[in-house]
């Protein structure tokens, strides 16, 4: 397994467990009263299972199992991997911290587009890798 | 495939098919009666779905494709922190598939320490499976540390 699909996966487990225990948190607050606050843990939760967790997991597999190319660098240009992978994060992190303030929209939207534009990178690298086995990276991009 | 990636996969299976008929009750009209757990239930059809198909679909496919980390019988490492997440994870949300539409309809009580419960199993269930997986996220071409 490669380096960045190990980052990728470690951080989306590190996501997992932070956005269950806001989750197992709210589920007992909403049992027994715990925080008035508690509530506010909603879109950092959503945020963190679904993009961090899930989709950067997804995207860790997948930089891992699809298809390489024979000779030089087997699995494309890990730059856009790198550029994903942080713009990922930066995005997932702005908005679950503009969920925390409560009304933060432009932390959203740039949260937003943080994420936007990371998927768009990944799939500089994963497009071309989206093709038979034994096929040259030249002809993938058709 | 191994024992534990069928359970997780068979529940997960389950789970999908129980959300999906708890999502068409949830837009059955107004005009119906159906009783008031059931309308209550968004939350946990959500749940049902990304927890009890998504996660444990995971679940199961990672434990038996992500790289070994020793050899024959122990390929896998440790196995009995994905068992424990395995009944963990499913004790937990089918207490909350039980204990969460019940709270809504008649806060406090028995249904909100269930959910105390659920909130706890789910949790050590995502631990479990975590402390599992962690060292099997390694890089292919290093040796396995259980090697024998």
């Amino acid at each position: 397994m490669p380096l960045l699909s190990r980052l990728y996966i470690r951080t989306a487990a590190l996501y997992f467990l932070a956005g269950f225990t806001a989750g197992a948190s709210m589920l007992a607050h909403k049992g027994v009263f715990l925080h008035p606050l508690m509530w506010r843990l909603l879109p950092l939760h959503i945020e963190f299972l679904l993009f961090g967790w899930t989709f950067q997991f997804a995207l860790g597999v997948a930089f891992w199992i699809l298809p390489r190319f024979e000779g030089g660098a087997s699995r494309g240009p890990e730059a856009p991997v790198w550029l994903a992978y942080v713009l990922l994060n930066m995005g997932v992190l702005l908005v679950a911290t503009a969920g925390l303030q409560g009304d933060a929209p432009m932390l959203t939207l740039v949260g937003r587009a943080c994420e936007a534009l990371a998927v768009v990178s990944f799939a500089f690298n994963a497009w071309p890798r989206v093709k038979p086995f034994r096929v040259g990276a030249h002809d993938g991009l058709v | 495939m191994p024992p534990v990636t069928r359970w997780f996969i068979k529940s997960g299976l389950l789970y999908f098919i129980a959300a999906m008929g708890v999502g068409l009750l949830l837009v059955v009209p107004s005009s119906v009666a159906l009783p008031a757990p059931i309308r209550a239930m968004t939350p946990t059809y959500f749940h049902m779905l990304m927890v009890g198909w998504v996660t444990q679909l995971i679940f199961g496919v990672a434990f038996w494709m992500f790289p070994a980390v020793g050899r024959g019988a122990q390929k896998r490492g440790d196995e009995r922190p994905v068992y424990a997440s395995f009944w963990l994870l499913n004790a937990g949300l089918a207490l909350r598939v039980l204990a969460e539409p019940l709270n809504t309809t008649s806060p406090g009580g028995v249904w909100g320490w269930l959910l105390v419960v659920s909130a706890i199993l789910q949790w050590l269930a995502a631990l479990a499976y975590v402390i599992h997986i962690w060292p099997r996220v390694r890089d292919t071409k290093k040796p396995r540390r259980l090697e024998k």
